[in-house]
């Protein structure tokens, strides 16, 4: 019996350091596993706390509103009437709360118009597109469309 | 209406403009292929008892060891954040395919192939571990886990147990490769690799490819080592992989002939496609070279007698073109899945960068890396022994 045993300690041994291995493995789940991970689904519980305690950054086009009067006038009836404020504009939650201290800046209208309207297979071909290269000269967007009423009558 | 974009025709959604899988995920299944390949060969040996591949038999262990290391870094390069991975053992996602692949590379590794090899070699590892001094000695002596009994009753339980896990890796290495073609047959979205044949067809041709790689290392390891390549054991091989390419062809012509006769609304774009983005690597590369011209020199072989030094040249030529083939076949796979549109009107291009983290240079370093590591792998644990019983180290 203890020669037989001896036979297979090399194999008891390796079976004793997949054993370990094992066991350190359930030590570091339960170490570096939050406790919270799958309260509702595959994900740590805690998230969702987090994520709602980050602070809003857009502050939605009804708080744009509110001052900008001239502007709700100057969008009607046009193009871009549909587009939000802070699709071109940025987030501005804190220029909402405090109008004086975070002054937004002018949106760079040799880039940003490019973001909707490069040339692009993908786009609906009735949608107005342009390839910057053979239109406008390399002048701004801005020096002939008016970003908030677009079209030149 | 004209494109602003080069290289895209017709209609393409916006999402498939650029390719998200690159030539690293064509690397991923070559490379995990010819590590189920390599396995399946050395189980020839051992489960079915084929003397004739013997001299093989070790080697292809280690190639497959060496190979399976490196099997997870195009992955980890391509999605970035190498230290995430450990996410998928810590909180493991039972439904998701790519998550649970980590748990069958952790078992095949684990408990296939390091503890085959480990018992294979136990008898080596203590003799050089009594004998070899420095620090290699002491790398030998951390390997014998502290046991030097190698009485002929341990080594016959080695060789009991050996066996056992040689059965019970079988169903792992198809496990393993089977799964990948697994991932791309149930993605339903794409009619290029939507089909139950996928794993099928991925786990033949892996065993082609293995067993390729297998034959070329065996003759370079030889050559370089000034060693005589056993002629037996390299028409035998030759002969296994002439049978699995056969197989394996027959399964892709059968894929091919089934979606041309079915003819379904994808088929015509991905027909057009065959014909022209794709020509060179599918019908020409895939098919014709590493295909075709594989086959028939091999069948030559076996139907007319050539001397020594031609089988040689014919297996070193069809073991090459069957390589080029088979990674052919995992680039058609991979990026023809990606270059036409689910509109079917329309296609990309795919544009391999270089020096960049998913261009050629990471993947030509990804591909000789598996070699670095068998060339210490066989310096560390030589697969043959000399004729008076010891290893040879050189």
């Amino acid at each position: 019996m203890s020669s037989r045993f001896k036979d297979q300690e090399h194999l008891i041994r390796m079976g004793v350091l997949l054993l370990a291995g094992i066991i350190v493995f359930f030590v570091l789940r339960g170490v570096m596993v939050p406790r919270d991970f799958g309260e509702y689904g595959h994900y740590r519980g805690g998230a969702l706390e987090d994520n709602r305690a980050r602070p809003a950054v857009y502050a939605g086009r009804k708080a744009c509103e509110e001052c900008h009067e001239e502007v709700v006038a100057a969008r009607k009836g046009g193009r871009h009437a549909a587009v939000g404020c802070e699709a071109c504009h940025g987030p501005l939650a804190k220029h909402a709360s405090d109008p004086a201290a975070a002054k937004p800046g002018r949106p760079d209208a040799k880039t940003i118009c490019l973001v909707c309207h490069l040339e692009n297979v993908a786009r609906p071909a009735k949608f107005p597109q342009v390839n910057p290269l053979d239109h406008g000269e390399g002048k701004a967007c801005s020096d002939c469309h008016k970003p908030h009423q677009p079209k030149i009558s | 209406m004209e494109t602003a974009l080069p290289g895209v025709q017709g209609f393409l959604y916006p999402n498939e403009i650029e390719l998200q899988w690159s030539v690293l995920i064509v690397l991923y299944p070559f490379i995990t292929g010819l590590v189920a390949g390599a396995f399946i060969l050395a189980s020839l040996e051992r489960v079915f008892n084929v003397q004739a591949v013997k001299p093989t038999y070790r080697l292809a262990l280690l190639t497959a060891l060496a190979f399976l290391l490196v099997a997870p870094l195009p992955l980890q390069l391509h999605l970035g954040h190498p230290e995430r991975s450990l996410e998928m053992y810590l909180t493991p996602h039972t439904s998701s395919a790519m998550a649970m692949f980590g748990f069958i590379y952790l078992w095949y590794l684990m408990a296939v192939l390091l503890l085959e090899i480990w018992l294979d070699y136990r008898k080596e590892i203590v003799l050089r571990a009594q004998s070899t001094p420095g620090m290699l000695g002491w790398i030998y002596k951390l390997m014998t886990l502290g046991s030097y009994n190698i009485s002929p009753q341990s080594l016959e339980i080695d060789d009991k147990v050996g066996k056992f896990i040689t059965v019970v890796g079988i169903p792992s290495a198809f496990l393993l490769h089977g799964y990948v073609g697994f991932i791309f047959g149930s993605i339903k979205a794409n009619p290029w690799w939507s089909t139950p044949m996928m794993p099928i067809v991925f786990l033949f041709s892996a065993i082609v490819s293995g067993i390729a790689a297998v034959l070329l290392v065996y003759m370079l390891i030889s050559f370089i080592q000034g060693r005589k390549t056993d002629m037996a054991c390299l028409d035998t091989t030759a002969r296994y992989l002439l049978y699995a390419f056969l197989i394996d062809f027959g399964l892709e012509m059968l894929d091919l002939i089934h979606r041309i006769y079915e003819a379904d609304e994808s088929f015509k774009t991905l027909d057009f496609m065959v014909h022209t983005q794709l020509y060179t690597s599918q019908v020409l590369l895939q098919i014709i070279f590493g295909t075709i011209v594989p086959i028939g020199l091999l069948a030559l072989v076996q139907l007319i007698s050539l001397s020594e030094a031609a089988r040689k040249g014919i297996y070193v030529i069809s073991g090459l073109l069957t390589l080029v083939g088979i990674f052919a076949m995992r680039w058609n796979v991979v990026i023809g899945g990606q270059l036409f549109s689910k509109s079917f009107l329309g296609y990309t291009t795919y544009k391999m960068e270089f020096a960049t983290r998913e261009g050629l240079l990471p993947t030509i370093i990804l591909m000789l890396l598996p070699f670095a590591i068998l060339w210490a792998l066989v310096k560390l644990l030589p697969p043959w022994q000399d004729e008076a019983g010891h290893s040879h180290s050189s």
